[in-house]
């Protein structure tokens, strides 16, 4: 087994979401990464990059263990328990700021107690979160741990007749520092030594995740792009703009796409692409980010849905409701409005929905149309309803077109970057720092 | 044409000294003027009738100019929101609601000096409605003379000479009379005559300036340079001795940086490596200028030539001004000016400047304000893309309302696009 494996990294600093993809020589992906972007760039950036690096780990050692029957079963115990390991480490994270800050502020003992009884909920859900076929909303520690604190805050606060404002405070301030921190290069073994620890594995598989989890990930090469791309601790030289990232990135995913649609938190970009994957012409959004991703992140927080939930919801409809507006700051008043009006919910998400893809539509036709192969991506793309509404209207005005979605589409800038990452040292020998 | 885009670190040329003392002198001969009694006329950039309005001795006032310059000093937000509070809808020209704004503030110029009301005012270019607009706004609010100059539109490409004639026309019966009785002087065709001999001086050296920008490296940015070099022309001097001269500074200079071999001066010192070279169409964003000059000497893109320095008058097809032909020559200048075109003959023009200019694309500055330029602008971009092609970029700002501004999105699609035009070389 080879002790030492080289890796180019591409990492899409979005405004929601900051996506890595590590690539070996060959140029095949090793693994991909993902967290929230936070208010820290910096610790999103090494962030996913660890979670790339993690996947990676896990994608060799589920190659040592391909062919065998239990080879599923097994990689899934170790990613549960390992996911465990690292949710219950930041969240002991969690305890210690939010005690510490009840201390500054010499609050009243029965706060402390409460403290303790929120986190040994939060404690067991931890558990119960980790296990085979468990409901998961979100894959961040900020989501997962915010619901369960809440939920658990609001009966713990009325139980003991506290100020519930106060203890969700506590959360508010204490998760931007536990989000805050960098991860540590150390992480990956300690948490996989508990995984081992907890998952009950027999010493031969436990021998051979060990091996595996020594080799040694060497980083060779690293673009940036997205749109904290200027924050990122690269040379401008390791820079790219994400419109070209997702068009190589689209292209790598689907040679034959000539049209990319790419859908993130805060812009819509229509990008054409030749048969390089070389971006001809693009479109995005001006000023307003309306009908982007942020807009669904918006409407999942007022119905007080996972943004993953409101796609299968609109899914549901019988009867799309019309809805001109995509402003994200009116959203909320057109949605109670309609709810007022007594719409039901999955026929105003279905509206919504439309809504946005028909924005889209408008910047793709200003960037010259679908004539060919057509590749939705980015967050948005992982929605069922908009890409249900997308099909529709693509057929409704440039007739039968293969729409390619990949179930990696959120990782498109993030593998385009990593391919100029590679490309970098293949056209200039350079290594990249 | 603004004195306060310069840091005062930034070396000025004898030509940059010379139309800064140019402006001074004229803003305070304005300021001054209910005292001397010098008659002004306001009247717009495109196609004016500068040379005829000096040779009654009428200063000319600009009302754009002014936008422009209050929104480089930081004013047009405040000026802005006062004509919004009168009942200009967020809609409306940016130009006029930052005018109205700045008149309803006490009138006060660029330079801090009052300006006076005016005595007449000149609509020498109708092809811009709102220009109509504007002034019917001034008309109620001073009470002053109008003079219409309608112009036609060169709906196929050409002045024929019935269009002259029309022009030529009502400058005599229109025009002309009322700046007799504005100024209380008589029509002197032979003042008139030396001032477009001037004109046409200037005109050479300008334009060998602009064209200055086919070489490699390109001189000058000929657009955010470029609207320092338009300042004068296009304004209050043509005509002028001042002019005359300025031109032959500025042309030496040029000459001198071609002959070195230097790139454009930019406000945060000299471009050393000309990376990009880009044909611009429309009209620069003011609010930011700076900003955005920025985000392309950044990236080493120079504009090599541009619309915008063509929106007072076209000279590309080798129109000057000339004194045997006095008023048939200022028909012709307002009937070229950039917006009195129509969309095939900017397409034409505009891929004819990637091509002489050696140009890596064409990038379009698309203005929320200004339906003279915005309307059709994504077809010239597909058509300049098909037939040089070359690259378009797409961006979008406003004139002067800081709010139609977004630094990260326009920066966002700039670098895109530099990185799509350095992609495609790479291959």
């Amino acid at each position: 087994m080879v002790s030492t494996i080289e890796y180019w990294v591409g990492i899409d600093l979005g405004s929601t979401t900051t996506k890595a993809v590590v690539l070996n020589q060959a140029g095949d992906t090793l693994g991909c990464g993902i967290t929230n972007s936070r208010s820290n760039y910096d610790v999103a950036c090494s962030v996913s990059l660890a979670e790339a690096l993690t996947d990676a780990r896990f994608s060799l050692i589920a190659k040592e263990f391909a062919g065998q029957a239990d080879s599923k079963a097994i990689l899934e115990r170790l990613e549960l328990a390992f996911k465990e390991a690292q949710f219950r480490e930041q969240l002991a994270d969690l305890q210690q700021i939010c005690m510490g800050l009840l201390e500054q502020r010499k609050a009243p003992a029965v706060y402390a107690e409460a403290l303790t009884e929120i986190f040994n909920g939060m404690e067991v859900e931890a558990h119960d979160l980790h296990q085979h076929g468990a409901n998961r909303r979100s894959d961040f520690f900020r989501d997962l741990a915010g619901a369960s604190y809440l939920s658990l805050a609001e009966k713990v606060s009325r139980d003991a007749d506290l100020s519930f404002e106060q203890i969700v405070g506590l959360y508010d301030k204490a998760i931007l520092e536990v989000e805050a921190r960098m991860p540590d290069g150390e992480s990956f073994r300690l948490h996989l030594d508990s995984a081992l620890e907890c998952g009950g594995f027999d010493e031969p598989i436990r021998a051979t995740i060990t091996k595996v989890a020594a080799i040694d990930l060497v980083q060779s090469g690293s673009v940036g792009t997205g749109y904290g791309r200027a924050r990122l601790p690269f040379d401008k030289a390791q820079i790219r703009s994400e419109i070209l990232c997702h068009g190589l990135g689209a292209h790598a995913m689907f040679p034959g796409t000539r049209t990319v649609l790419d859908i993130g938190g805060q812009d819509t970009k229509a990008i054409q692409v030749d048969a390089n994957g070389i971006v001809t012409s693009f479109q995005m959004n001006d000023r307003c980010a309306a009908g982007c991703g942020r807009y669904l992140g918006y409407i999942a927080d007022e119905m007080n849905l996972g943004l993953h939930e409101l796609g299968p919801m609109a899914q549901k409809s019988k009867k799309c409701v019309k809805i001109n507006s995509t402003c994200t700051v009116f959203a909320g008043a057109e949605l109670r409005e309609r709810l007022s009006l007594g719409e039901k919910r999955e026929d105003i998400l279905a509206g919504l929905h439309r809504a946005i893809i028909l924005r889209a539509m408008s910047i793709l036709a200003r960037s010259g149309g679908i004539d060919n192969e057509f590749t939705f991506t980015g967050g948005v793309a992982k929605n069922p309803a908009a890409v249900e509404a997308l099909a529709k209207l693509i057929k409704e005005n440039y007739g039968e077109r293969t729409v390619n979605i990949s179930p990696t589409s959120i990782y498109t800038g993030a593998l385009g970057a990593a391919i100029f990452a590679l490309r970098g040292r293949d056209v200039t020998g350079e290594e990249a720092a | 044409m603004s004195k306060n885009q310069m840091t005062p670190d930034v070396q000025k040329d004898s030509s940059q000294l010379k139309q800064k003392q140019m402006i001074a002198e004229h803003y305070t001969r304005l300021a001054k003027a209910p005292d001397t009694g010098e008659k002004n006329a306001y009247t717009f950039v495109p196609g004016n009738l500068t040379e005829l309005l000096r040779s009654f001795d009428l200063l000319p006032v600009l009302p754009e100019i002014n936008a422009l310059q209050s929104s480089m000093r930081g004013k047009s937000r405040e000026y802005i929101a006062i004509a919004e509070k009168l009942g200009h809808s967020e809609d409306v020209c940016t130009y006029v609601k930052c005018d109205l704004g700045m008149m309803k503030s006490g009138n006060v110029g660029p330079t801090g000096e009052r300006l006076p009301d005016p005595d007449l005012l000149l609509l020498s270019y109708t092809g811009c409605f709102t220009f109509m607009k504007w002034f019917e706004i001034l008309r109620e609010e001073y009470d002053a003379p109008v003079a219409m100059l309608h112009v036609p539109y060169q709906g196929d490409g050409v002045i024929t000479d019935s269009m002259r004639k029309y022009v030529v026309d009502q400058l005599k019966t229109k025009v002309i009379p009322v700046m007799e009785k504005v100024s209380g002087k008589s029509y002197d065709e032979d003042r008139l005559k030396e001032m477009l001999t001037r004109s046409a001086k200037a005109e050479d050296d300008l334009v060998a300036v602009l064209e200055s920008g086919k070489n490699t490296p390109s001189p000058i940015d000929a657009y955010f340079g470029g609207v320092y070099y338009i300042g004068p022309i296009f304004t209050a001097f043509r005509g002028t001795q001042d002019a005359v001269d300025y031109y032959e500074a500025l042309r030496s200079e040029i000459d001198e940086r071609v002959r070195l071999g230097k790139g454009p001066v930019t406000p945060e010192g000299e471009m050393k490596e000309e990376k990009y070279r880009i044909v611009v169409e429309g009209p620069p964003n003011w609010t930011s200028f700076r900003k955005f000059w920025k985000m392309f000497s950044d990236e080493g893109a120079v504009v090599v030539t541009s619309s915008y320095t063509k929106v007072g008058g076209v000279y590309d097809n080798g129109f000057r001004h000339d004194p045997d032909r006095p008023l048939e020559s200022l028909a012709e200048y307002c009937m070229g000016c950039y917006t009195n075109l129509t969309l095939p003959s900017r397409v034409d023009m505009l891929a004819k400047y990637v091509e002489d200019y050696n140009a890596d694309g064409l990038l379009i500055n698309s203005i929320k304000s200004c339906n003279s330029f915005s309307a059709g602008q994504l077809m010239i971009l597909r058509e300049v893309e098909k037939r040089t092609g070359k690259p378009g970029g797409f961006i979008e700002s406003d004139l002067v309302d800081p709010r139609y501004f977004s630094a990260a999105n326009i920066k966002n699609r700039l670098e895109s696009w530099f990185q799509m035009i350095q992609q495609r070389r790479d291959g």
